[in-house]
């Protein structure tokens, strides 16, 4: 993930947060969170919602894991790690997540 | 119509009152007539309603929404009802205590328009010195924490100078920039034969930009939006008439886009006699262009109608008398002409400069 380049790559130990543009917002409507920003805005399944809720500075990407380990707990936990990496990686080169230390 | 057709912006303009007098103004030809602007509790009102109906996000905007001497009450509304709110200003009348009183309300995002990266030039279209003061209210939004969208509006005087004002956007540490070409209605199109640019010139920015874009790719995010004139297809504009935006405007019109009430023998409401929600969901004039029912041909069997929705209504309208026609900058409207007259008329005229009509209430108020 993150070609050479690219601003600070997420990592396991990285600490990620929302961008300061970014906020997330739970939708009546439609029953699901927005991830809104300027002029634009998306619609969060609902693991990419508890991904982004984590998303505070606070914890790392791998305390992350842990936690929807816990509410998935069916799932590989490999297929898991992959699924948040690249999730967050995405999130990051749109410029709606920084990495973090 | 689908029940499941709901606004996610509401378009607040809040005035049509605005110290620069740009000469791409977007604000209609005739706003000076639109001067009864609602009261701040209609407006505080109309915010509510807007979330009822599934609004998210609003822009705050005008004119420059900064002569509102109520905009604190607004973006404290705005906030309590949990709304992404974007200031759209062009930066003057402002103090840094002011802008930090918007941040202490949760205002959450800043977009400052700047005209061009040379303060003379920048001046010229603005029609006011204001160049370095704009660059001033840049700084103080960051400092503030604020995240910064530039807005320029690209045009014939400004597009080779796309690099700079890239830099100068870095500089300033923006998070978003848009370039955004001018649309060639409202003042634009009164000073399309000054502002249009050449196909030559087009190119050479959006390859700049491009670049720029991929340079930049989770820093700063660049928008380059390309005028009609020189795309195969128009836009979606407004993401299709009546489908995701609400504008309202300084008097109360609710509106599909900002220019709507330039249309003739449309029928729109206000918010001062009826309820946002019931003008949005079946007012003549919302339900007029709605779906595909209007369509003439091409574009009633044209792949691409619930793309592009068949274009700009107004665009249609100023270009040939007709609203209910496929917008001119498609390549298939039988009108496309008037599109291919006018870039050669800037073809033309590249390198001469034109003069250029400001907008003003005097001639707001005219014919
Ligand atoms: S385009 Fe220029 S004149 Fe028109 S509202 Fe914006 S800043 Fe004012
Ligand atoms: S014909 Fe109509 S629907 Fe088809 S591309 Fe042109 S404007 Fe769009």
């Amino acid at each position: 993930m993150g070609a050479p380049g690219r601003p600070r790559v997420i990592s396991a130990e990285s600490r990620p947060r929302l961008a300061e543009k970014a906020r997330l917002r739970f939708d009546r409507k439609a029953q699901q969170y927005l991830l809104l920003f300027p002029e634009r805005g998306l619609a969060l399944n609902p693991t990419a919602a508890e991904i982004l809720k984590l998303c505070t500075g606070e914890h790392t990407v791998e305390a992350i894991i842990e936690r929807l380990l816990e509410t998935y707990d069916t799932q590989p936990r490999e297929a898991v790690e992959r699924e948040v990496v690249a999730f967050l990686a995405g999130m990051a080169e749109r410029g709606l997540v920084k990495a973090g230390r | 119509m689908s029940s499941e057709v709901r606004p996610y912006t509401l378009v607040a303009e809040l005035t049509y009152k605005c110290p620069l007098r740009c000469v791409y103004c977007s604000n209609p030809l005739d706003y000076g007539r639109h001067a009864d602007e609602v009261d701040t509790g209609t407006w505080l009102r109309v915010f509510q309603e807007a979330e009822d109906l599934g609004v998210v996000q609003l822009n705050l905007t005008g004119g420059e929404p900064l002569i509102r001497h109520d905009l604190e009450a607004l973006i404290e509304e705005a906030h309590r009802l949990d709304l992404y709110t974007n200031l759209i200003t062009g930066g003057i009348p402002l103090t840094v205590e002011r802008l930090t009183r918007f941040r202490a309300l949760g205002l959450d995002n800043v977009q400052l328009s700047i005209q061009d990266v040379r303060a003379g030039a920048s001046d010229r279209i603005a029609g006011l010195r204001s160049f370095d003061r704009k660059l001033e209210v840049a700084r103080w939004a960051k400092n503030l924490g604020f995240p910064l969208t530039i807005n320029v509006v690209l045009h014939r005087d400004n597009l080779d100078r796309v690099a700079d004002v890239i830099a100068l956007a870095e500089d300033l540490s923006a998070d978003r920039l848009e370039l955004a070409n001018a649309q060639y209605v409202g003042w634009a199109l009164q000073n399309r034969a000054a502002l249009l640019p050449t196909r030559e010139q087009l190119e050479r920015a959006r390859a700049i930009a491009a670049a720029a874009r991929a340079r930049l790719r989770g820093t700063m995010e660049i928008l380059f939006v390309t005028p009609d004139y020189y795309s195969e297809f128009p836009k979606a504009c407004m993401d299709g008439w009546g489908r995701r935006f609400v504008v309202v405007s300084p008097d109360g019109l609710v509106l599909p886009c900002h220019a709507a009430h330039t249309l003739p023998g449309l029928e729109f409401e206000s918010v001062r006699q009826r309820a946002l929600g019931d003008i949005w969901r079946d007012s003549p004039g919302f339900n007029a262009f709605r779906g595909e029912a209007w369509m003439p041909e091409p574009c009633r069997s044209c792949d691409r109608r619930a793309i592009d929705f068949g274009g700009c209504r107004c665009q249609a309208f100023h270009l040939t008398g007709k609203a209910a026609v496929t917008d001119p900058a498609c390549r298939l409207s039988p009108d496309h002409g008037l599109i291919e007259a006018a870039r050669a008329q800037a073809l033309e005229a590249a390198g001469r400069a034109m003069p250029l009509e400001y907008r003003a209430r005097t001639v707001s108020l005219r014919g």
